[in-house]
């Protein structure tokens, strides 16, 4: 397109081209009228990566070609891509500058950069030890790295650990732990590793039954939980774990998630809050104060857990709103905070949870009432092949922006309430 | 909601006994509550339950370790020491707050 027919075309520009900004580019394309509007999507790089592939590489799932696409190729036509990294966003005259100094200009934003690891953040973490005894594993080179290492580790103290809440997929160190358990026994030396899971929280999860199903969980493999510890630094040098309160957990291996954070840009822009996330009304996704800047996925501050399926619900509902808000109707979709996360246990089993702002995850059968097929908060193998037949959903449904068979909105029907027992 | 009596009078709390009404805190009242969770309150802990009560009027919600760290000025490791083992947790139920997000 020539700049003279862009001109008089209104102009959306969406900042990061993950989950949920490539899903959110390629809904709206759908219901944006191309002679009215032009989308653009910029993002740091080329490489869409499937991130729920990275906690399963580690343990030999699967190869690195198998969880990336170059991302350019994901967008329906008539979308833009913009490759390059942001310095800031000035709201105030609604332009976006590069650090290659390009500018460009909107009429709406929307700001989908994501959460990051940031073992910067915590002294001790990423220093002579990073990537030979203390790991992450929500980047491509870190589970790599961990996956070699995993292959001809000889035993000792493992510990998983998380840093501070909230972290991209809160459930995959949980994950993590379970997945580890599997492994070693199957390698015939679960009897040579001690497994410690060391969480800020007060217990295996953030939401009481959950938390009490998969503490007994841990329990029964045998793996601590060290709870209420917050990190103040780590002693790469004596390999210990400190907290605030001067505990220390002695680790041969430390698999962790770092401190995840907004992009940088957001500080530089004023746009964040302390963890540079974008605060915005929870269920419309409408920046709290700029009438033109949405923020989707896991870099608002919605208070959801920070993961693809809580962009994927929230994003199917912010198409129909978007269009309305730009066409001055007031915006009628709710966001409830629907998320669901299938929990790989291990030994080709899984569970999946399905919760919102109001309903911690509860037992029962999901998505339909009764049937299933997936069971909620229980292990099963069907379950498990869920979760890695998603894989082929996320490429060519969800990323697409086709519809999945699911309701956006979280429904009780199929759950029930259990009485705890501690 | 539960109705509870702290310091000879009538609060709402929720089941963990956190009260749920803003207004019906008072300094009296939260000695009470930090008494009861074995808190002993000096100059130093008033700061950060005023500046955590003064928070939550202008954000809605309560400020977590962190931004009590970053936008209060009180760093984490002292937070941890006025407020042992628990300090987001004991600063909101002492501040008659709901506990602070991050929890999700």
């Amino acid at each position: 397109m020539t700049d003279t027919v862009t001109n008089n075309l209104k102009k959306l520009v969406i900042l990061g081209g993950g989950t949920a900004g490539t899903m959110a580019a390629n809904k709206l394309r759908k219901v944006l009228d191309k002679t009215e509007w032009h989308i653009t999507v910029v993002d740091q790089d080329n490489r869409h990566i499937y991130q729920p592939g990275l906690l399963l590489m580690p343990f030999g799932v699967y190869q690195p070609d198998e969880l990336v696409k170059e991302r350019e190729h994901l967008f329906h036509k008539n979308i833009d891509v913009v490759l390059g990294e942001i310095d800031r966003v000035d709201a105030e005259t609604n332009r976006v500058v590069l650090l290659n100094g390009r500018e460009l200009t909107y009429d709406f934003l929307i700001i989908a950069t994501g959460t990051s690891p940031r073992p910067d953040q915590t002294p001790g973490m990423d220093g002579a030890e990073w990537h030979k005894s203390i790991f992450d594993f929500f980047t491509l080179e870190g589970s790599l790295a961990l996956r070699e290492k995993l292959a001809t580790w000889e035993g000792g103290k493992l510990v998983v650990h998380i840093t501070e809440m909230p972290i991209k997929c809160p459930v995959a160190p949980l994950e993590f732990s379970f997945l580890a358990d599997a492994f070693f026994e199957e390698k015939g030396m679960r009897d040579k590793v001690s497994i410690t899971y060391v969480t800020p929280l007060e217990g295996a999860f953030t939401k009481p039954v959950a938390s009490e199903y998969l503490g007994d969980m841990l329990e029964n493999r045998h793996i601590a939980v060290e709870p209420d510890f917050m990190i103040e630094s780590i002693d790469d040098e004596r390999k210990v774990l400190i907290s605030m309160d001067e505990r220390e957990v002695p680790f041969d291996l430390l698999v962790t998630i770092p401190l995840n954070m907004g992009a940088d840009y957001i500080a530089r822009s004023g746009l964040g809050n302390e963890l540079n996330y974008v605060p915005v009304d929870k269920q419309t996704l409408l920046s709290r104060k700029y009438d033109n800047v949405f923020a989707i996925g896991d870099a608002s501050d919605i208070p959801a857990s920070k993961a693809g399926s809580v962009a994927h619900f929230s994003i199917d509902l912010f198409a129909d709103n978007f269009v309305d808000h730009v066409n001055g109707r007031q915006m009628t979709e709710l966001f409830d905070g629907h998320a669901n996360c299938f929990i790989e246990s291990g030994h080709g089993k899984g569970l999946l949870i399905d919760f919102n702002y109001d309903t911690e995850p509860l037992p029962g059968t999901y998505p339909l009432a009764g049937i299933g097929p997936f069971s909620l908060l229980k292990e099963t193998r069907i379950n498990h092949w869920g979760k890695l037949g998603f894989r082929w959903a996320y490429w060519h449904m969800l990323l697409p922006g086709r519809p999945m068979p699911v309701s956006s909105l979280m429904s009780m029907a199929g759950k029930h309430q259990p009485t705890l027992t501690k | 909601m539960p109705v509870a009596e702290l310091a000879g009078r009538q609060v709402h709390v929720n089941e963990e006994g956190f009260l749920t009404e803003f207004d019906e805190w008072d300094k009296e009242l939260a000695k009470v509550l930090a008494t009861n969770i074995g808190i002993e309150m000096t100059d130093e802990h008033w700061k950060l339950i005023e500046w955590l009560r003064e928070d939550f009027k202008a954000q809605g919600e309560t400020a977590t370790t962190r931004r009590l760290q970053t936008a209060g000025g009180f760093a984490v490791k002292d937070q941890f020491s006025l407020f042992p083992k628990k300090p987001g947790k004991k600063m909101s139920y002492i501040a008659g707050l709901p506990k602070p997000h991050g929890c999700v």
